[in-house]
């Protein structure tokens, strides 16, 4: 029925991802606001292993759908629209992936219904509102959605994981799939290499801020005077400054160092996923309102040409 | 083989900026191309360059506002721009759906084999457009491009999509397809003077709804934008007060508390 809620859980190389367990968070708190059922579908790879992880607290249903190892959004797709068709949930819910997006635009165009990506938080009333970010973290917003059916994908890190162990019922779920016109080849590890910037105790990590490649001179420099590692956030890398085994974040590395100094870096949720776990954080950035300030424990709002010449000599003085 | 590119203009908010209503005042905002389209105008200008693409035009859903950046990509190789505007859609936060109305008929009338867009607005970060396109015209699909080697015989796009923490998955995509690119994708070229001085002359076709065949109903959003504010901070972060010299001198101070350069 239209209160119920449909999770689609994800899993990569035989692992579910953690952010499967968030989304069957959200999917509860979405279905109890509108008095209906939770079910959740597991696509693929090891379903009976998966399907067994997934019944947490609050699963009233599990759905396993036997298709190959990997991802495959065709597949994904046709299933869902499946379930939907069978169980007339009226919210999907996965999660705010580089694989979610690749496949629940696509599933919402499909089915008609309003999609809202990357939610941060849900309310029910009469209707759905959504709070999500805009402007690189720099404002929340509320999207209030028309009518009672739609997708929404979440934030990873924003709802905790569903936990203990729930007495949901598990089927397996035959699913006519379409052959596919996108093939996966294989997978392969990136940024490796001599460093490994997961290892350093400090790190001394660089942004856009920094404006020209000549420059990160002076982080080096600084890195140097405190007997740290230099990391990055994502322009850097991309621009090929440095290599990709320096870049901290969603699709770098994630990296808890006891203290991590961010210069002219925002704060960007896809660099904070990378090192929000940091023990001590120190942010240095001209804009007051950069969001990595609301991470950070100790703030300079100063221009990185002044502030780290100043510090430096702090180090070097002695 | 032609090749479409969707280019968005996104405002990005100074320094100080004012909330008003739910939006952010217009003079606060600064406008410019959205990074992602700009990897995508590289990658379909270097398409061209290599002799695989013998058109690229680019499409816009924007104001006449957005020409200066529609001037900007057709500086940096694209041949031809769409753009295409009506007060319908200005009146409210378009939704997915909507701005998916639009780019259909225009991939209907310019019948594209490969269809460029970038992984996300900066701006209103939706993430969704490219992938949600592609499944209204029937193409195929990949997100997060961050490698593409095209197989014009073939027909097949080879690319890689880059998953989370550092892990690309490689694919193979039928043509014709929509992909999603992802900073990094190439070396985006700045705009020379002379690319500068020919986009004057390139051509920007300017339609409106009932041009393409639709209706304001068609495109009327299911989202409505609610509410806009500065989320409260929840950071207890120490904020350190002074010019360069004394925040150093106390950032000094506390990393040596913390062990650092000991
Ligand atoms: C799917 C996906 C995956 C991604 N993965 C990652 C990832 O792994 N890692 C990552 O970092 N990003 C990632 N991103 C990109 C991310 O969204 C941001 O674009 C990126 O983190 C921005 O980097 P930045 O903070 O260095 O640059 P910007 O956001 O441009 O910030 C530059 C900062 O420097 C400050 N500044 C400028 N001049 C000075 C000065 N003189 N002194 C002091 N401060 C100054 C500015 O105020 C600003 O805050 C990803 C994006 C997507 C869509
Ligand atoms: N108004 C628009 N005009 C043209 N292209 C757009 C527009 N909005 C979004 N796009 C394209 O879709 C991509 C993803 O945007 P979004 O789904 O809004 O995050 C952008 O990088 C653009 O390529």
């Amino acid at each position: 029925m239209t209160g119920d809620a449909l999770v689609v859980a994800e899993h990569r190389r035989g692992e579910l991802r953690d952010v499967s367990h968030e989304a069957v968070t959200a999917g509860r708190e979405l279905a109890d606001a509108r008095g209906g059922d939770l079910h959740v579908a597991v696509i693929g790879g090891d379903v009976d292993r998966f399907a067994e992880e997934l019944d947490r607290e609050g699963v009233d249903a599990i759905h396993a759908v036997e298709n190959g190892e990997e991802f495959d959004h065709n597949a994904y797709q046709a299933a869902v629209a499946a379930l939907v068709e069978r169980l007339d949930p009226g919210a999907v819910v996965t999660p705010n992936s580089v694989n979610g997006l690749d496949y629940a635009p696509a599933l919402a165009e499909d089915l008609g219904w309003p999609l809202v990506t990357d939610a941060i938080g849900v309310a029910y009333d009469d209707g759905l509102a959504v709070t999500r970010e805009m402007y690189g973290s720099k404002v929340e917003t509320t999207l209030s959605v028309a009518g009672d059916r739609f997708v929404l994908t979440v934030r990873g890190g924003e709802w905790p994981p569903a936990e203990g162990v729930g007495d949901a019922t598990v089927e397996s779920i035959e699913v006519d799939l379409p052959e596919s016109g996108a093939r996966v080849r294989g997978f392969e590890e990136v940024g490796g290499g001599d460093v490994d910037i997961a290892d350093a105790d400090v790190l001394v990590s660089v942004g856009r801020g920094i404006g020209e490649e000549e420059n990160l001179e002076l982080i080096q420099e600084l890195a140097d005077a405190l007997g740290a590692t230099v990391s990055a956030s994502r322009p850097i890398v991309d621009n090929g400054w440095l290599p990709k085994n320096r870049q901290v974040g969603q699709s770098g590395k994630v990296v808890t160092p006891d203290v991590y100094i961010a210069i002219g870096i925002s704060g960007a949720v896809q660099h904070v996923a990378g090192m929000k776990g940091s023990d001590t954080i120190v942010a240095i950035n001209a804009d007051p309102n950069a969001p990595i300030f609301d991470i950070a424990d100790y703030g300079v709002v100063g221009d990185l040409f002044e502030v780290v010449p100043a510090l430096i000599d702090e180090f070097a003085s002695e | 083989m032609k090749v479409l590119v969707t280019v968005k203009e996104v405002a990005e908010p100074g320094e100080d900026f004012a909330i008003e209503g739910t939006q952010i005042a217009p003079s606060d905002l600064e406008y410019g191309l959205n990074e992602w389209d700009d990897y995508a105008i590289e990658a379909a200008v270097q398409l061209a360059e290599a002799g695989i693409a013998d058109e690229v035009v680019t499409v816009t859903v924007g104001p006449a506002r957005t020409e200066e950046t529609i001037r900007t990509a057709l500086a940096k190789g694209a041949d031809r721009a769409v753009r295409v505007w009506d007060d319908a859609l200005a009146a409210e936060f378009t939704d997915v759906a909507s701005r998916v109305d639009v780019l259909e008929a225009v991939v209907e009338s310019t019948d594209p084999d490969l269809v460029l867009s970038g992984v996300q607005a900066a701006d209103t970060a939706f993430g969704a457009t490219g992938v949600a396109l592609a499944e209204r015209v029937g193409f195929e699909h990949a997100a997060v491009v961050n490698d593409l080697e095209l197989d014009p015989d073939a027909e097949v796009a080879h690319v890689r999509r880059e998953l989370e923490g550092g892990v690309e998955e490689l694919t193979d995509v039928d043509l014709p397809a929509v992909l999603t690119v992802q900073t990094g994708l190439n070396e985006p070229r700045y705009a020379s003077l002379r690319g500068i001085r020919q986009a004057q002359q390139k051509e920007i076709d300017v339609r409106d709804l009932a041009d393409l065949g639709l209706a304001p109903a068609d495109v009327e959003s299911a989202l409505t934008l609610t509410s806009m504010a500065v989320p409260e901070s929840e950071s207890d972060a120490e904020m350190i007060e002074g010019d360069a010299g004394a925040a150093a001198e106390r950032l000094a101070e506390i990393l040596r508390e913390k062990g650092v350069g000991a």
